[in-house]
């Protein structure tokens, strides 16, 4: 288990310290000639007016918490999958009742209309 | 190659620590996987450039190299040496850690990946799990990058990238639930030796389910919402240039290779193929870069989805068919 843990963060670490390193790299060796212009946000060639970072459409976070409540569903299924073969029958119906509760959730939201990219 | 046990022995007597011994191992792996997936990224543009032009009836890259073939190291080198812009308005942090967070999250997705009996940096018992879960962490990267750009594209570009990728992440993560219950594990290697059959065939359902869902996990047309050109000039990042944006490219193909590897080792038989052992990872290669073609292929043919149909067919045909194939396969595996 250590062990794992140890590659996991080497793996980050020299992910990261190999980004690092080559922006590093380019840095050194562009040549950099900034201006006004060219440091503006792009906008297609007309001025930027306002914050960009406007409210988003509240539809959007229902998606995020779609995905939070299929995700906590996976984490159910998967450990669930792993020993479905020594389960038996039982097992199975009963996830069968858990996945049936939580697509019924998902179609209220349907019917709702959640699901509408507007 | 040295075994375990000689190296346990030669850090036994000269008084290194397991772990360090352990850290100094999985970053050279680590460092050896880069090189790799260097080498492998210019191989795949140059094969997507090659195989669009074909489709297109062009001629592709000619004039670097042989049939062009050195063309990738001239756009290389053109990458580390063009300047990067850093847009006045941008979030300093923000937009420098994007393309970071973006590359390690794919970089890290490649520790579980095996590539042949045996040659795999860590192959863990919750390699599936992880192989689905790290790799998303990425998403956090495409809204870093939209916020720290304060740019009006890249903002809308990266709040559709980012609401594409968690929805087709369910289907997705869903469709490979019947392979975990025929497999009864999620170790990938063991996965792989328990393919007498290749799952494709005892799967199709899943199959079909989880192509399409990687297709849009990877941005790619028909599903390519997240830099559609002639709506937002190029997503989320729109404001990156230079190697900020030679990161984001790695980090696609990057991906790219990964999620091929992932469908030849669950659903093709992995390194499975006539001739010695010693072939395996050759076998495990050419599936690899099948896979690679056809969606190479899917990309350079259809044209764009719509947004709307895009979340429509992840949530109102992709999931409840991941839903059908666990039922299906549930009822065959009971009876």
């Amino acid at each position: 288990m250590v062990s794992e843990i140890i590659y996991f963060v080497t793996f980050a670490l020299v992910g990261i310290g190999l980004v690092t390193l080559v922006l590093g790299l380019s840095k050194l060796l562009q040549t950099r000639k900034p201006n006004e212009i060219k440091l503006s946000t792009y906008e297609s060639g007309i001025a930027v007016t306002g914050d960009p970072r406007i409210q988003y459409k509240m539809r959007y976070y229902v998606f995020g918490l779609l995905l939070v409540l299929f995700d906590v569903e996976m984490i159910f299924l998967f450990p669930w999958a792993v020993v479905f073969k020594s389960l038996g029958l039982f097992a199975f119906v009963e996830m069968l009742v858990f996945i049936a509760i939580i697509l019924l959730g998902l179609f209220y939201a349907w019917r709702k209309g959640a699901l509408k990219w507007v | 190659m040295l075994s375990s046990a000689e190296l346990l022995n030669f850090a036994n007597s000269h008084g290194i620590p397991l772990w360090a011994m352990d850290a100094f191992i999985a970053a050279l792996i680590a460092l050896g996987l880069f090189a790799a997936m260097g080498l492998g990224f210019m191989v795949q543009v140059y094969m997507e450039r090659k195989v669009s032009a074909g489709l297109q009836l062009r001629y592709g890259p000619i004039y670097v190299g042989p049939k062009g073939s050195l063309q990738l190291v001239a756009d290389a080198l053109k990458f580390i040496t063009k300047e990067d812009v850093f847009p006045s308005s941008a979030e300093p942090w923000i937009f420098r850690l994007a393309p970071v967070v973006m590359f390690a999250a794919a970089f890290l997705g490649l520790l579980v990946l095996p590539f042949g009996p045996g040659l795999v940096a860590k192959d863990l018992n919750v390699g599936l799990i992880y192989v689905l879960a790290i790799p998303s962490i990425g998403v956090a990267g495409v809204i870093m990058a939209g916020f720290g750009s304060k740019n009006r594209y890249a903002i809308l570009g990266s709040l559709r990238a980012a609401a594409q990728m968690i929805s087709y992440e369910v289907p997705r993560s869903l469709s490979l639930i019947g392979i975990i219950m025929i497999a009864g594990t999620m170790r990938l290697s063991s996965i792989v030796d328990g393919q007498g059959i290749w799952y494709i065939f005892l799967q199709p359902l899943g199959f079909l389910v989880f192509f399409v869902a990687t297709m849009a996990e990877l941005n790619r047309t028909p599903f390519d919402l997240a830099e559609s050109e002639s709506e937002y000039v190029n997503g989320y990042h729109t404001e990156y240039s230079g190697m900020r944006f030679g990161f984001f490219f790695f980090a696609e193909y990057m991906s790219l290779f990964a999620a091929a590897l992932l469908t030849a080792v669950l659903f093709l038989g992995g390194w499975h193929g006539p001739g010695p052992v010693i072939l395996a990872p050759v076998w495990l290669l050419i599936k690899v870069f099948g896979v690679i073609y056809v969606l190479m292929w899917v990309r350079w043919t259809f044209p764009r989805f719509r947004i709307d149909q895009v979340m429509d067919l992840g949530w109102k045909v992709l999931l409840p068919m991941a839903l059908v194939n666990i039922l299906v396969t549930g009822i065959i595996m009971s009876v």
